[in-house]
């Protein structure tokens, strides 16, 4: 059971929810939770926007201000929300399709601008509420629904995207290290500017079926046996780190200013008066 | 103090929004509406308003519902392309029941066809264009003045209905420049979105006033905790399967406006009490259809004309009455489209007029000779 002041997070109401049991979306949202409420977040001043799939269920289980958008829109409205209102702390919690596929553009477009959002990726390489389908994240030669004899695109790494289109926080974590989650999400959200966070994850009923990790273990021990810390990875060579999992804080920059403080700048130029 | 102005259709349009309290603007630049961006992201910031350039159409109305759920004022604005883009969140805003204002500067279609000529081609698109029922309110304007007037009416309109309001402008009306009187801020009636009046303990999202079937409206971040959503939702926001359920909430949302089509139905008509002939006609070819009727006015020929100011809901009652009562035998629709609008007018009147529909589909404006060649050949 979750602690208690992590249960007043909850909309319990709607409990059971709809992922499967061993989903790993349970282990990053009970970490999202954690970490807001560590922080003393007020839940009347959070926003948690989200896209479309399994994963963007997740806002309407949380007991906050939550924003269940269309698919791979989330980043769009939640920009709107930010910087219609400042004061708010805003998350985003997005499925590989949503983020990389469909919202790629209002991705990188929001790592541009830097605006003070934390959005946390929950990458299980696959789309797993249409049934499986291959994602801009399926690895090469896995097998999906939409790519039975093995998927041919070559993934994204959602990190190295987020980095190049100036992300000021970029951070991955696997649900193996639910600990290691919770601690890189308190920092993406203390992170003034654009954070991202991405947290491998699985579909044992989607992808893990069809690609010999069916069970939910299967893709923790799959976790932890690739997982490689950012500190020792650097010394590894790129063949080395081909199936592996680089995980921590992979960028940080604090010198870049947020956009929506930016903005205020911009009202002032005008002459106007900041709100 | 009212002043007198000399402004493009866009600029009024964007003029007009600021003065109703609009404060958040996001979009996407795209002839020939893009002067409405321009002019927001240099008025916005002069009163502590947000405009933020989007990376595309659908980020542009996405963003602009999110600003409208932290509690502002909201415009995105467009032209041909990018208002198909926009269908998908027009319908996430009908059902989440945000108040936003679209504008729509008609260009020629499909697709990118004529990004710098007029057409009137996206006018049933206003009404169907998002997928489900939903219930329309766009606005035509025909001049000026009346992107500015229409403007602060459609923000009014948005923050009463909780809904997307569509101002349908056009090439023409868009980039047109003339001499508009602007009214004193203190004499403009101003609408506020209705703010739930109990403690966030007892507040039910979607639970409408049965007054006027609109639920009162909080803000993220003001201490009122809800859940936005598209999917079909009960009172209290969250998805529902329940048949019931469903059937309230897409009936509630039709009727809200339906019930108070008095208040939002408006049209001007001149010279009708004694017409054989009535053109119909709306947008930039209003004003060539009013030159052809009143010249022929002049020369004694009885006809009259009639111009739907909402598209959405249209005058359906109001013209077929008109038609009735005064006994107008000819109705005919000039109209920048393959007859659009002409099937709505053919459709209200009922058979009680001979209905004559006039194309224009080369991206030239009607010249007032043609109209009045038209009317000519029914009389």
């Amino acid at each position: 059971m979750p602690r208690e002041d992590v249960m007043k997070w909850l909309r319990t109401q709607f409990m059971p929810h709809i992922w499967c049991p061993g989903c790993g979306h349970g282990i990053i949202m009970h970490a999202i939770l954690r970490a807001l409420s560590s922080l003393g977040k007020d839940p009347d001043k959070t926003v948690i926007s989200s896209g479309i799939g399994c994963s963007s269920r997740m806002p309407g289980y949380i007991d906050a201000c939550t924003l269940h958008t269309a698919h791979g829109r989330s980043l769009a409205f939640a920009t709107g929300v930010k910087l219609a209102n400042p004061e708010l702390t805003v998350l985003d919690v997005m499925g590989d399709g949503d983020c990389s596929a469909i919202g790629g553009n209002h991705f990188i477009h929001a790592c541009r601008r830097n605006i003070g959002i934390c959005a946390i990726v929950m990458n299980n390489n696959i789309y797993g509420m249409t049934g499986g389908q291959a994602s801009p994240t399926t690895p090469v030669g896995a097998i999906a629904t939409t790519a039975p004899y093995g998927a041919v695109d070559p993934p994204f790494d959602i990190c190295r995207l987020a980095i190049g289109a100036g992300a000021t926080f970029v951070a991955r974590a696997t649900i193996a290290a639910p600990q290691m989650c919770e601690t890189l999400i308190k920092k993406g959200i203390q992170h003034d500017g654009f954070s991202v966070i991405e947290v491998m994850t699985h579909c044992h009923t989607q992808f893990g079926r069809k690609n010999k990790r069916s069970r939910p273990l299967d893709n923790f021990n799959h976790f932890k046996d690739r997982t490689v810390m950012k500190a020792k990875a650097e010394g590894m060579t790129p063949e080395d780190l081909a199936d592996k999992y680089v995980v921590g804080e992979l960028y940080f920059d604090d010198k870049t200013p947020e956009y929506t403080k930016k903005y205020e700048q911009v009202i002032e130029r005008a002459g106007g008066k900041p709100r | 103090m009212p002043r007198a102005e000399f402004w493009q259709g866009n600029k009024a349009i964007a003029m007009g929004g600021v003065d109703a309290g609009c404060r958040f603007f996001s979009g996407y630049p795209i002839t020939p509406s893009t002067e409405i961006a321009e002019v927001m992201a240099e008025e916005l910031p002069k009163c502590g308003g947000k405009f933020i350039q989007m990376e595309d159409e659908i980020g542009g109305i996405a963003a602009a519902i999110g600003g409208s759920i932290a509690g502002k004022k909201v415009m995105t604005g467009t032209s041909g392309p990018g208002f198909s883009l926009k269908q998908e969140l027009l319908g996430y805003a009908y059902i989440a029941e945000i108040p936003l204002v679209c504008v729509d500067v008609q260009r020629g279609g499909p697709s990118t066809g004529l990004p710098t000529k007029v057409s009137q081609g996206d006018v049933m698109q206003a009404r169907w264009g998002t997928h489900g029922d939903h219930a329309t309110i766009a606005y035509a304007p025909s001049s000026v003045q009346e992107c500015y007037d229409l403007s602060i009416r459609a923000f009014n309109m948005a923050e009463r209905f909780r809904q997307p309001i569509l101002i349908m402008a056009d090439e023409v009306i868009g980039h047109m420049r003339e001499r508009i009187v602007v009214p004193d801020a203190s004499s403009i009636e101003i609408v506020e979105r209705k703010r739930p009046k109990c403690s966030p303990d007892e507040f039910v999202p979607y639970l409408a006033d049965e007054e006027d079937d609109i639920p009162p409206m909080a803000s993220f971040g003001d201490g009122y905790r809800w859940h936005v959503t598209g999917l079909t939702t009960n009172d209290w926001g969250f998805p529902t399967n329940s048949a019931p359920e469903i059937d309230k909430k897409n009936r509630r949302m039709l009727r809200k406006v339906d019930r108070f089509r008095e208040d939002i139905v408006a049209y001007s008509a001149e010279t009708y009490e004694d017409a054989d002939v009535l053109v119909v006609s709306y947008g930039c070819v209003a004003r060539s259809a009013l030159r052809a009727v009143r010249e022929l006015r002049s020369r004694g020929v009885k006809v009259g004309h009639f111009r739907p100011i909402t598209l959405w809901p249209f005058a359906d009652t109001e013209l077929e009455n008109m038609v009735t009562e005064y006994g107008i035998k000819h109705v005919i629709v000039p109209e920048l489209n393959m007859g659009q609008m002409f099937l709505e007018i053919d459709r209200a009147i009922h058979g009680r007029a001979c209905t004559h529909l006039k194309t224009l589909i080369d991206g030239e404006l009607f010249k007032p000779t043609q109209i009045m060649s038209c009317i000519e050949e029914v009389i």
